[in-house]
């Protein structure tokens, strides 16, 4: 997030979209609920389901499932042509506004209808409305990252704050909804095939020459190394032969899962380190156990990138120990000696090698998490970003042209499926599903159907049904439900038995290689 | 004119106070310690249970501290002989109405025991309240030394609710404070609970009075940590835990990216309940179903133990020097074989900062690939 959680509530408008706020982050909802309720906040919510988010929005809008950047161009093309812009920040903090106006002018709120199925006068309303704000937030999640456009609607969402000058500013910014404890943490630290840990580029000569110094090796690659959705392939056609997986369950998690699996199967040698035998943990040659949150010391980066503590409360069972521990056991094993005290040692290394968390030490945060970037030991942290100027200078506007979904409705996948998370579960389901209470509200898996598609393919709510696409087929039990739009069905990805992943689309986003999960077309039959 | 002097007088002593400020926050401020049983903060006071009442110089009835903006030269006694004994009052009400078998109840040695084993009937327990030790109404009784014998008990007009995995509803233990309503509608915002019926009928209810589990509610458990008794408790905890046998930790949930801070409670090295940290962020106290009642996992049987090694397609157990040498004898020779980019490696979005750190530079240090990544995409 460029702002913080508590900025929320200083914000006039809020612009949410691809997020099912109240399912997914609860309590970082209840800001937005609050602001709404209580401090006049105006809400539009952007979203292909009618989530409860709706119940608080001033605006709903309900696009076509992949048609992210035309909204996004079309109120902007509203917000140019009606002269609602922020000309002092569009000329002193950005460039590219004249490229812009160009692709942005045949986005017309007519046309964009033709695309999204939004009718023109409610894109006028809700363009108008975030234009008008004085504080303008927009929270986005993966319905805006999941798609082969996810890049670009990223980009799109950035293009929108800044023309309105919604950068820099308490209650503005363009927010990321993190969906995992610590993969901002993970990011940060380089968990990622092209930069080290504070995002230095393994391309760069003299970010790599650094690390070689700090860690006492010479030769370190220079090329960016394969993302997890290149990994798969590779290992499909056996040029990937090893893979040592830390924490992960690609095999509930990965888009089109048959191929998934049968790539993992085609490993001469997995490694799995986990708290639990998981789906993908039991097709590994080596299983190490280890600890979890509850067991160990450390820290995690939240969503609005605040360091904050993890400490260790029980015992971990058995023989299991904390991750670290296991990855320095093997390095030392292969000849590179690694060990360290503790987590807090760890963290020392990370602030000498890290510009963005150089200031960041356990004594500090022992109350309270800090904001990176925090670059010296007395700097308090950075709650907004790009208060006074971005990373790279000025602020720059990418043209987009809106490019459709890789996956369309015909006649023998008549639906479009969507797919996501809900309240009670988590993920692949490792944790939540051990929870008697939890899986008690939310114990199987169901296809979220409109009354009228009901209607149309003849199901009861309850009915068992069989849902294919062009990769798979699961069955799900049938949940008519007035959140689903006619012609999408919404299927939650946490369960393994009927995975929703095995009917995805595996087609990636070019830049980011995520894959199209939230758009790809299915049909529906009774259950034999 | 002169710029406004904002002083307000508490206890014969002089404060500065800012405009917005209630009498209660002035005296919070300064350590001065006003009871409060249904102030809840974030939300609008409602000054329902009025056990916050003080004395101002001049008015003609006692005030209460939470709803009274301070006001400029007003003098306030927090615990004059008129505050004292209204308080005593409204305690020795919410004791004699309800199962507050704490003792400090109170009897005339009668019938405490019949009392005690209706209150056992009811709760299923052979022990004292739940929340015994942990209630703020036993807490005010002890401070202000009364009990319920004053007034007749009252009758206990509605069962328990514990149809729903999370959350006991006694309602024989409620004392009406209406700090769950506001943790409902104010704080969460779920809007699941209300204040029904009327008079001595009153009741906190859900949907049209009906279990929690057919309303709105989607068991954060906001109203749980904000009942001052031991009206609504952790099923799972009740009567399972009790406070000075556990210790608490301060650490971040495991869950989303929020980066909720929670206490684990800890008993026998077991994670057995999990509160929300008040008054720091992100969450100031809120918690959502999964990290409040998730935590099963944590001691789930099925948690792994020991290293497993694969023979002739079965798990068996392993040492760790025989699988960690496996694995880096293993590693070491697909790198020479193969390269080092005939290997790959995923890090986690759930374990922490230093590990990743640690996976990361081991990926680049020692395997000498950029093959990394995580599900941060996924």
């Amino acid at each position: 997030m460029t702002n913080t959680i508590g900025d929320v509530e200083e914000a006039n408008v809020i612009l949410i979209t691809g997020s099912n706020t109240t399912e997914n982050h609860p309590v970082l909802s209840s800001f937005v609920k609050r602001a709404v309720k209580y401090k006049g906040a105006k809400l539009i919510l952007i979203d292909p389901r009618r989530i409860k988010m709706e119940e608080f929005a001033d605006i709903w809008l309900r696009q076509n499932l992949g048609t992210d950047v035309a909204w996004i161009n079309g109120m902007m093309h509203v917000i140019i042509k009606e002269g609602l812009y922020d000309r002092t920040f569009v000329e002193n903090r950005t460039t590219g506004f004249e490229e812009l106006k160009v692709v942005i002018e045949k986005y017309t709120p007519e046309y964009v209808e033709s695309i999204t199925g939004v009718p023109a006068e409610d894109l006028i309303e809700a363009a108008r409305l975030y234009a008008g704000a004085k504080a303008g937030a927009i929270l986005y999640c993966m319905g805006i990252t999941q798609h082969i456009t996810g890049t670009d609607n990223v980009k799109s969402l950035a293009n929108l704050a800044m023309l309105c000058g919604n950068l820099g500013i308490r209650g503005g910014g363009v927010n990321p909804l993190r969906g995992q404890n610590n993969v901002q943490g993970a990011c940060d630290m380089g968990g990622l095939p092209n930069v080290y840990s504070g995002y230095q580029s393994v391309t760069d000569e003299a970010a790599r020459s650094r690390m070689e110094k700090a860690w006492g090796v010479t030769g370190l690659p220079d090329k960016p190394g394969l993302k997890v959705t290149e990994m798969i392939p590779k290992a499909h056609d056996k040029t990937l032969k090893a893979l040592y997986i830390v924490g992960e369950n690609p095999l509930v998690s990965d888009p089109d899962l048959n191929h998934a699996e049968k790539s993992i199967k085609n490993l001469d040698f997995l490694v799995v380190q986990d708290i639990f035998l998981t789906e993908t943990a039991q097709l590994a040659d080596v299983v190490l156990p280890s600890a979890c949150f509850a067991e160990k010391e450390g820290t995690f980066s939240n969503t609005e990138r605040r360091v904050q503590r993890v400490r260790k409360a029980v015992d971990p069972p058995g023989d299991s120990k904390d991750d670290w521990k296991i990855t320095c056991e093997i390095a030392s094993r292969m000849g590179y000696p690694m060990s360290y005290e503790s987590s807090s040692a760890i963290m020392e290394e990370i602030s000498k090698v890290t510009p963005s968390y150089t200031g960041i030490n356990y004594g500090r945060i022992e109350e309270e998490g800090i904001h990176w970037p925090c670059p010296t030991p007395d700097h308090p942290g950075t709650s907004v970003l790009h208060t006074l100027a971005f990373p790279i200078g000025k602020g720059v506007f990418h043209a987009i042209e809106y490019i459709p979904p890789a996956e369309q409705t015909d006649e023998d996948y008549p639906l479009y499926l969507t797919t996501g998370r809900i309240i009670y579960h988590y993920h692949t389901g490792t944790m939540t599903m051990k929870s008697e209470g939890l899986n008690e509200r939310a114990p199987e898996n169901f296809v979220e159907i409109s009354p009228a598609d009901a209607r149309k393919y003849g199901f009861d709510n309850g009915a068992m049904a069989k849902i294919a696409s062009r990769r798979g087929d699961i069955t799900a039990k049938i949940r008519i439900s007035s959140a689903a739009v006619g012609g999408t069905v919404f299927i939650p990805f946490h369960f393994a038995q009927s995975a929703a992943n095995k009917l995805t689309n595996a087609a990636l986003d070019p830049v980011s290689k995520i894959p199209e999960y939230k758009v790809c077309a299915v049909k529906l039959s009774r259950a034999a | 004119m002169a710029e406004q002097q904002n002083k307000i007088n508490l206890n014969g002593h002089d404060f500065i106070f800012d405009p917005d400020e209630t009498i209660l926050s002035v005296a919070q401020r300064n350590s001065i310690d006003i009871p409060t049983l249904c102030y809840l903060k974030r939300t609008i006071p409602t000054g329902a249970c009025r056990i916050c009442v003080v004395e101002v110089k001049g008015a003609k009835s006692l005030l209460p501290a939470c709803s009274t903006p301070a006001a400029n030269d007003m003098v306030v006694h927090t615990e004059s002989a008129p505050v004292i004994e209204a308080r005593r009052l409204i305690i020795q009400l919410l004791l004699s109405s309800g199962n507050h078998n704490c003792a400090i109840r109170g009897s005339d040695g009668k019938d405490w025991t019949q009392f005690q084993l209706n209150v056992q009937k009811d709760d299923g327990s052979g022990e004292l309240c739940p929340v015994w030790g942990d209630c703020r109404l036993q807490d005010l009784a002890y401070k202000y030394q009364v009990n319920g014998d004053k007034f007749p008990a009252t009758e206990i007009l509605y069962p328990m609710e514990s149809v729903n995995p999370f959350i006991i509803r006694d309602f024989s233990r409620c004392i009406l404070c209406g700090r769950c309503v506001q943790a409902c509608n104010e704080v969460q915002v779920n809007n699941a609970i209300n204040i029904g019926y009327r008079g001595a009928s009153t009741k906190i209810i859900a949907a049209g009075d009906r279990p929690l589990k057919d309303s709105d509610c989607v068991f954060c458990g906001e109203c749980v940590q904000a009942c001052p008794v031991g009206a609504l408790v952790e099923k799972e905890s009740r009567y399972k835990v009790r406070h000075w046998k556990t210790d608490k930790v301060q650490t971040t949930c495991s869950y989303c990216g929020v980066g909720c801070q929670l206490y684990l409670h800890v008993q026998d090295n077991k994670v057995v309940k999990v509160t929300g940290v008040d008054d720091v962020p992100p969450n100031f106290g809120s918690l959502c179903v999964k990290g409040r009642f998730g935590y099963d996992f944590i001691n789930s049987s099925e948690r792994l133990t020991d290293p497993l090694i694969k023979e002739n397609g079965s798990f068996r157990k392993a040492t760790w020097d025989e699988a960690l040498s496996l694995v880096a004898g293993k590693l070491g020779e697909i790198k020479e074989k193969h390269g080092p980019d005939s290997i790959g490696v995923l890090t986690s979005a759930r374990i922490t900062n230093e590990e990743n750190y640690i996976v990361q530079k081991f990926t680049r240090a020692v395997l000498k690939t950029n093959n990394i990544d995580h599900c941060a995409r996924l």
